[in-house]
């Protein structure tokens, strides 16, 4: 009788703190959202069903171990390689008046239009004249990998440091604290979240990626799932060592996240609320100017990554790609390019959008596991393309079964695909892929804005749209924007994903570029590649000059 | 004013897409349209398809990509499958095709010379590709090397430039290998080859062809229409291939490693009358010919005449094995190679 009673109150607890969850509805949107998004990571972690011993084994004897050693030496390579770059470049541009600062300040982000294996491509043909640096090694990798993905810690770090008050470092200095102390004491821990965020964007790319270390025929986790996949015909065993890897990252960033569990980093200042004290704030925000021989130095410093990272590849993709002019059809490279711009502008409104309920579901939800849901959904970015491409293609292929059947008991035809090989799935993977991409900047963003600013407007009696619309959107809108172009660089270079799930007759520059690149002809890839990079810098130039202006 | 005018030209940049979807989503109904999922690139079939379209008067919708991809897309798809035909660049890819149960047998009428075929005729082969051995006349005598085995001997010691095992074209020759030799054989030989390397594997066949010349190795393998193309390119190439010769392999015994590039027809195929019609084609004079001229492969037919480039390199004896057992041997081909270190 106790025992029944004991489990009649449990029971009704349960339910009712299920009903307390459920009724959380930012919590039940974005479950579902997220569940919706994490269909294809579940795809490929359902593979651990069924493990085949023998495969295991033969992969542990053998290259295992070179896979693992390899991958984590490059993730932590460009992680280091990025972030020094990364942050020593942004901290340049926020605190020193050099020459060409304000130009430094956008330019050094255009090596994002620079995909990672077309980077590889033109040096290994710029070095293997020149002979002088094995470039094809782990080395090369790393090094022509931070130099296409430091922008992301830089555009992050560049935003958190120009957020941080004048009266920081004005105290600082009064207590005698150098300059070179105040960054490492005060205002790097204070970007932490920022530059920990592009920095885990980076090496997720890099542990993802598979042109530039196939091509470097570097033996990594993401070179041996395709080696198990093509080679030994083992999607099983492929799809076993893919969800291998999201699960390292997962464990990962949970870890990073769980180290700064206490931490809260807030924005003070800026706020468009007091026009007036925000513009003094503005004006009192002096740069440090330096001798000339440092002010050189730093010109200096910033025009040799820019030199190296974007200027010398462009100069020799444009050299490759002016020799082939007179072999180029221009209306096809017309469609090609219509269509690579409109995939990418419209996946980034989409990602952008998603990201952002999802950012605010984790501010509003009562339930506090939102966090660790949104985090699983935004794995895919540690997933190689083609992997997360199959993920998506099973459940699709299943579900456009059932729709097949249900179909015609109803009208009696059948309708045939709707959602794989359509651009349906095509969306979907880009959501799925850089969903993380945008998040992070979306969530930083947010994360930034004190929650007291919410209560305030809420005591006042306005609803939570005029919240967003009045205080946040003017806040998260350099957020905002950096999500846009960061998804959609992103988009116009991705092609692994893109080259299984187009449909029919649907051509990008990024799967021009491949197709040459595979039959070895490099400086017929020349063009299509020079094409994305020229259609990435123009929103990046665009944006970060508005964002300027503002 | 600004976001007006982007709003508009976003808007103008969405419509040819709208359209492009329109036309390019094809609906399994229409009986004029053949689906076709090539890991031939776009530039090395389309010219074919455009003129088999305009003489049969069918659309011909494409996809291309890497060939086990579009196999796991035609998998997924299922019965659903728009897919007619499937087109590769290696055999283990078509043997994979057939055992995943994603091929029918051609029913068209084969030419006598189409000998090249499953034995259930499931797939056909449409050229031939070989790998013989590419080495450095100055400094390799003529006649030293005769064998793929003289490959292994203590004096190559690093003088010898292989792309990587992940390379198709490396597991098909090594499961040839394994087929004909057995086992031991060719892991001892995949072991005394890696002894050999020059370098950690890395680049295309192109590449190992390029370091022969820049001295880093003395003997390579690729495969001859990579070097065809390259005797054929800019100015540079064409000074770099003319340095290299090639090596005709065992041609006392099984001959040089070869492979195919060949077709099938799709299990749920809708339209198989015209996706027979197409193998047709493809085995016939204009298709054969245009694959000698183009892209420097081995046509099927006899009759047609190899490219310039081709003749010049000289006639050989190839292999003659069950290209499909050759298809099954791949992932053991492939542990053979990771046993044997290379990577």
């Amino acid at each position: 009788m106790a025992i029944t009673s004991v489990f009649t109150s449990l029971g009704r607890s349960f339910v009712t703190s299920m009903i307390a969850v459920l009724r959380d509805t930012w919590f039940v949107s974005a479950l579902c959202l997220c569940a919706l998004l994490g269909v294809p990571i579940i795809a490929i972690l359902w593979s651990f069903t069924d493990i085949s011993l023998p495969l295991w084994t033969h992969l542990i004897d053998t290259n295992l171990s070179l896979y693992i050693g390899n991958s984590l030496l490059l993730a932590l390579g460009v992680g280091i390689g990025s972030g020094v770059l990364g942050v020593s470049l942004a901290w340049c541009v926020t605190q020193y008046e050099f020459w060409g600062r304000s130009w430094f300040q956008w330019a050094l982000l255009l090596p994002l239009a620079m995909p990672a294996y077309i980077m590889a491509y033109t040096y290994t043909g710029l070095f293997d004249d020149l002979g002088w640096f094995d470039s094809r090694s782990l080395i090369g990798a790393i090094a022509f990998m931070s130099l296409v993905l430091y922008p992301y810690v830089f555009m992050l770090a560049k935003t958190a440091f120009s957020g941080q008050q004048q009266q920081y470092q004005e105290v600082a200095a009064t207590l005698g604290i150098t300059r070179s102390a105040y960054f490492l004491k005060i205002a790097l821990p204070i970007a932490r979240p920022a530059v920990l965020t592009g920095v885990a964007l980076a090496m997720m790319e890099a542990l993802a990626d598979y042109g530039t270390v196939a091509f470097f025929g570097i033996s990594t986790f993401t070179t041996g799932i395709f080696r198990t996949w093509f080679g030994m015909g083992e999607m099983q065993l492929a799809s076993q060592l893919a969800g291998g890897l999201a699960l390292f990252v997962l464990v990962v960033l949970g870890l990073e996240k769980h180290s700064r569990r206490n931490m809260r980093f807030y924005q003070t200042q800026d706020l468009p609320v007091n026009k007036d004290t925000s513009a003094r704030a503005r004006s009192t925000k002096s740069l440090s100017v330096q001798s000339s021989i440092s002010h050189y130095a730093l010109s200096a410093y910033c025009l040799s990554v820019l030199l190296l990272a974007f200027i010398v590849p462009v100069t020799q993709l444009c050299v490759w790609a002016l020799s082939t002019l007179e072999h180029i059809d221009v209306t096809e490279y017309w469609t090609l390019l219509v269509n690579s711009f409109s995939l990418a502008l419209f996946s980034s409104i989409l990602i952008v959008l998603i990201a952002l309920c999802l950012s605010y579901a984790q501010r509003f939800a009562k339930t506090k596991s939102v966090g660790y849901l949104t985090q699983f959904a935004a794995l895919g970015y540690a997933i190689p393309g083609t992997v997360l491409a199959i993920g998506i293609l099973q459940p699709f292929g299943w579900l456009d079964e059932q729709l097949n059947y249900v179909w015609y008991q109803w009208f009696g035809e059948y309708i045939g695909l709707v959602f794989s090989g359509t651009f349906v799935a095509l969306f979907f993977a880009y959501c799925v892929r850089f969903l993380s991409v945008a998040m992070h900047n979306t969530q930083t963003g947010l994360e930034r804005i004190k929650p007291n600013i919410d209560d305030a407007v809420l005591t006042l009696g306005r609803g939570r749209l005029s919240l967003m619309r009045r205080i946040h959107f003017p806040l998260l809108r350099k957020s905002l924007l950096a999500a846009s172009i960061l998804v959609f660089v992103d988009v116009l270079k991705e092609l692994p994903a893109t080259l299984i799930l187009r449909p029919f007759n649907f051509n990008t520059l990024a799967v021009k570029a491949f197709e040459y690149a595979a039959d070895e002809r490099l400086i017929a890839a020349a063009m299509p590649s020079v094409t994305i990079v020229i259609i990435g810098i123009i929103p990046v130039i665009m944006l970060t000059r508005a964002m300027q202006q503002n | 004013m600004r976001k007006i005018v982007l709003g508009l030209m976003a808007s103008m940049l969405c419509m040819p897409t709208v359209t492009t979807y329109a036309s390019a989503n094809p609906t399994a109904a229409n009986p004029e349209s053949l689906n076709i999922y090539s890991a031939r690139n776009e530039a090395l079939i389309k010219p074919l398809l455009d003129q088999f379209a305009s003489q049969h008067n069918v659309t011909i919708n494409l996809v291309t990509g890497k060939a086990d991809a579009l196999l796991a897309r035609a998998k997924s798809e299922g019965q659903f499958s728009p897919v007619d035909i499937i087109i590769t660049t290696d055999v283990g890819r078509l043997a994979r095709a057939k055992s995943q149960g994603l091929t029918q047998p051609i029913t068209a009428t084969l030419p006598a010379f189409a000998t090249l075929q499953d034995p259930q005729q499931h797939w056909v082969a449409l050229t031939t590709r070989n790998r013989p051995i590419i080495i450095n006349p100055s400094n390799i005598a003529e006649g030293e090397i005769t064998r793929y085995e003289d490959l292994v001997k203590p004096e190559y010691k690093g003088r010898v430039c292989v792309r990587s095992s992940t390379n198709i074209y490396n597991q098909s020759m090594v499961a040839a290998m394994l087929m004909q030799q057995g086992e031991a054989a060719t892991l001892a030989w995949a072991k005394g080859l890696v002894n050999n390397f020059a370098r950690r594997p890395k680049g295309g066949d192109r590449d190992q062809i390029k370091a022969i010349v820049a001295g880093v190795c003395d003997i390579a393998l690729a495969n001859t229409y990579y070097l065809a193309a390259m005797r054929n390119a800019d100015a540079d190439s064409v000074a770099i291939a003319n340095q290299v010769k090639v090596v005709w392999p065992n041609q006392s015994d099984r001959g040089v490693h070869l492979n195919i590039s060949g077709i099938a027809v799709a299990k749920y195929a809708k339209n198989t009358e015209i996706a027979n019609q197409l193998i047709a084609f493809m085995l016939g004079r204009e298709a054969q010919d245009w694959y000698a001229k183009t892209n420097h492969e081995y046509p099927v037919d006899p009759a047609i005449e190899w490219s310039g480039t081709l003749q010049a390199m000289g006639t050989f004896k190839a292999e003659s094995v069950e290209l499909n057992e050759v298809g099954e041997l791949n992932a053991k081909a492939l542990q053979i190679m990771d046993k044997a270190g290379w990577q």
